[in-house]
């Protein structure tokens, strides 16, 4: 299905090309550099052209990705990078455009958009960076928190079921459906370039540890581990197979076949003065 | 009988009765025969079985508001009459049709002074086969009116053509059979001019809002459907499909909007049209269009609020929301239609000036203009296309939010080598990039104002009319009732009063404002809204003379001519 591409060998793009000089508001240690770095790896190994790349995003720490792209970017407001995205590459269908953001800003605020991004299938790659926090505002509980996790926000815990993204996007009909792991940099490159590649949209949570709200994410290294079965495009065996696992198998767990939404403006050469014709009395 | 220069009819009847197809046969009818006309739905929020009543007005002259009452009222049943009562005053000498096999008037109707006849329209119908009583009301209202069988046979086969020749036929057999029934009726001559009426449109000011946002140039338009702005989406994703473009359905408003601004960021010059309830939501969007320079427009045709106050019927109340709704200070503009006609114009002006200085704009259209079926003279074509300045190549790093003299900065689409930049809703330095610093923000925000308030709007910001030391100030569909009041005041021969009806709200124009106004003594503001929405905003941005004064109510009743001459009258009298 998908084609491993040798990231290592020498191509005509670099991934620091794809770098801004705007420097990252991180905290050090921060799982969000590596997915920078991630991501542009993956064009670089696919050979995109910055100007023809659009990073969209809205609010949180990972959704401060575009600036720091040589790419065109557009940083938008809380919990509406799909649609925006979806306004962008629908009217511009050659442009390759990749959405970033955080569990708060994906599946909290913009969880509506996260539904129907995945039914209606535009072709975006969508990187979710989950660190189960929100950290921008010094953190408190996210959807994806476990229930008894302290914050200030939340004493003792939200008491509520964590969100389970791959679940909901396989549900709603995402058609690419994939976990991966910022300290997996071969690993991870590759599930981005496989989603860039994937006609249609292209869902993928990234484990991003928060290292200053959540220490004890830097045992996620230690926990993550490949999927220990190969992508399957039966969404019945994806949907068992990501309902029961404990959040740390890696890789394309879900990719099928579904037609991507039809991009791109309707070619006419009718005059808009000739509409008024209907009118006539 | 005198020859009436307008005259207005209802036919009413529970949803589903075919009241408002009847409406429509009769006012297309009446346009071929050279009349000008509206026609509005009075419709409850049930989809089917509530009440329906067809409003018509025609007229020898162009109208933009209802008349002062009925002249005649054909009841198809009297369901839910008491819903649409107040929509009705009857006139003096009005005529009540009515069959007697749906029981007794509702008092409600019944108290007024018109004159009642009585005819069997169920019977009638069910003497010509696949007969339907709409038909018969439609035949009865044509011999009244002494439309001619060949203007109702034409509209009946431009409207049920398709439907096959036994419709048709059926169809017209029954209207006939209501002229006859109507032959001993008094006559009371359709209002109509000399000619033909040949070449005048046929159009609501939702098709209008469209046709001109496609003629600027819209491509790409996002949706979510809302009662009454439906219709400016619905046609556009038909006008699009002929003459290029996309439209999205998408899943909210938060999403229409974000979506028009991803468009638009992309190059396409993108629209969206909602009503209050979904303006409300797009309000942090409309912001961030504002920051990150994104042309867009945003039609909100209104309906009473707050809330979902009443869906299918119009006020003038978000104009405060238009103008004051965003966090921060956000430069945008404000836009309105003052006639139906004008919705044409004031979308495509809309869409010239958002592109033109690369900000949000919101036209406030409502659900009188937006809905009501109207006879127009064919809007002047203008030629206002969507231009942007586009930055091609840059000498030395690009500058996206450059610090130019107009404030407009060349914006770089998306494709475009060498111009990479970020958009973005956080406060940047000229490259784009987020910066907190005070000298930052203040360079952007003075560049953001300085664009709109340096643009040449030439004389489109309002319009005049008249002369003298009284002035009318207002804006909207209110418009279509001041501008009537006055015309019948100059009948009089009281002609010192001259109209200001706003278009642009946002920016203010004090300047413009003061050089119409000069040697008015006296004002009066009127509108549609509960708490004189633009009498404050007038109060906050414009000098007025002495002590202007105000006529204002919340909706759904409409402002009527009648009312608003006599309110002109007192006004000018004290």
């Amino acid at each position: 299905m998908n084609q491993m591409v040798d990231i290592s060998a020498t191509t005509p793009r670099n991934p620091a090309d794809y770098r801004s000089k705007v420097q990252p508001i991180w905290c050090p240690g921060c799982g969000d550099y590596s997915v920078l770095m991630e991501i542009t790896k993956a064009m670089a190994a696919l050979e995109l052209s910055p100007e023809q790349v659009a990073i969209v995003s809205g609010i949180g720490c990972s959704s401060r990705i575009p600036a720091y792209s040589n790419c065109y970017g557009f940083h938008g407001i809380h919990g509406r990078a799909l649609p925006l995205a979806t306004g962008l590459k629908v009217a511009r269908p050659e442009l390759t455009v990749i959405c970033t953001g955080g569990d708060g800003d994906g599946f909290s605020i913009g969880g509506n958009h996260f539904l129907h991004a995945c039914r209606r299938n535009v072709d975006i790659t969508y990187i979710v960076m989950d660190n189960q926090v929100y950290g921008m505002t010094k953190g408190q509980a996210s959807p994806t928190t476990e229930p008894n996790w302290d914050s200030v926000l939340t004493p003792g815990g939200t008491g509520i079921r964590p969100f389970q993204p791959l679940v909901i996007a396989l549900a709603s009909g995402a058609n690419f459906v994939a976990r991966a792991f910022a300290g997996d940099p071969e690993g991870t490159t590759q599930i981005i370039i496989a989603g860039i590649k994937h006609p249609g949209f292209s869902f993928i949570q990234v484990l991003s540890p928060c290292v200053t709200f959540r220490p004890e994410q830097r045992e996620w290294r230690n926990q993550v581990r490949p999927a220990p079965v190969p992508t399957t495009a039966d969404p019945s065996v994806a949907a068992k197979r990501i309902m029961t696992d404990d959040g740390f198998n890696l890789g394309i767990l879900y990719q099928g076949d579904r037609p991507a939404y039809k991009s791109g403006l309707i070619a006419s050469s009718m005059q808009a003065d000739e509409l008024s014709q209907e009118f006539l009395v | 009988m005198k020859h009436k220069t307008s005259m207005s009819i209802a036919i009413v009847g529970s949803g589903g009765a075919g009241s408002i197809t009847a409406g429509n046969l009769l006012l297309e009818a009446a346009a071929r025969s050279g009349s000008y006309g509206i026609l509005t739905r009075s419709v409850g929020p049930q989809i089917r079985g509530g009440e329906a009543a067809a409003l018509i007005r025609l007229s020898s002259e162009p109208i933009d508001s209802f008349g002062d009452s009925y002249d005649i009222l054909l009841a198809l049943d009297w369901k839910n009459a008491d819903r649409f009562a107040a929509e009705l005053p009857m006139g003096p000498h009005g005529l009540i049709i009515t069959d007697p096999e749906q029981g007794a008037i509702p008092a409600v109707i019944a108290g007024s002074m018109a004159q009642v006849r009585e005819l069997p329209i169920g019977k009638l119908a069910k003497s010509v086969t696949k007969g339907r009583p709409n038909m018969i009301a439609l035949g009865v209202l044509a011999e009244i009116l002494s439309i001619p069988p060949e203007a109702i046979q034409a509209v009946l086969t431009k409207q049920l053509g398709d439907k096959g020749e036994q419709v048709l036929q059926s169809s017209m057999d029954t209207v006939t059979a209501g002229m006859a029934a109507a032959r001993d009726f008094a006559k009371q001559p359709l209002p109509k001019t000399d000619d033909s009426g040949s070449g005048r449109w046929l159009v609501t000011g939702n098709q209008a809002t469209g046709l001109g946002a496609v003629r600027a140039g819209i491509r790409f338009v996002a949706a979510y459907p809302i009662t009454p702005a439906t219709e400016v989406l619905e046609w556009l994703a038909t006008a699009l499909q002929k003459v290029g473009g996309k439209l999205v359905q998408a899943e909210d408003e938060l999403a229409s909007v974000n979506m028009i601004i991803g468009a638009s960021y992309g190059g396409i010059p993108s629209l969206t049209a909602t009503s209050g309830p979904g303006l409300s939501l797009m309000m942090e969007g409309l912001g961030l269009a504002v920051s990150a320079e994104v042309p867009i427009v945003v039609v909100d045709v209104m309906r009473v609020g707050p809330s979902t106050g009443i869906a299918t019927k119009a006020e003038q109340s978000d104009l405060n929301i238009a103008v004051y709704g965003f966090h921060g200070d956000a430069p945008h503009l404000v836009l309105a239609p003052v006639s139906i006609t004008d919705c044409l114009f004031t979308a495509q002006w809309s869409v010239y000036l958002a592109e033109a200085m690369q900000v949000p704009a919101i036209l406030l259209s409502d659900q009188f203009l937006g809905q009501a079926m109207s006879i127009i003279d064919p809007p002047a074509a203008v030629n206002f296309k969507a231009t942007r300045n586009i930055a091609q190549h840059s000498d030395g790093e690009y500058l996206r939010y450059a610090d130019t003299e107009s404030g407009v900065s060349p914006m770089a689409i998306p494709g475009t080598p060498g111009l990479q930049y970020t958009a973005d809703g956080l406060e940047h330095a000229m490259t784009g990039t987020p910066s907190t610093k005070a000298e930052d923000h203040a360079l952007q925000m003075d560049k953001r104002q300085r664009k709109i308030d340096n643009f040449d709007y030439g004389d489109y910001w309002a319009e005049v009319e008249g002369s003298g030391e009284f002035a009318v100030i207002t804006w909207g569909s209110t418009t279509g009732a001041v501008r009537e009041a006055l015309r019948r005041l100059r009948a009089e021969g009281i002609d010192d009063i001259r109209m200001v009806a706003m278009r642009l709200l946002a920016p203010a124009q004090p300047e413009k404002f003061r050089h119409t106004m000069a040697g008015v003594r006296k004002a009066l503001v009127i509108e549609q809204s509960h708490s004189g929405q633009f009498y404050h905003y007038l109060r906050a941005h414009y000098d007025l003379p002495g002590e202007p004064e105000q006529f204002h109510r919340a909706g759904p009743l409409l402002l009527r001519p009648g009312e608003t001459t006599n309110q002109i009258k007192i006004w000018r009298q004290a």
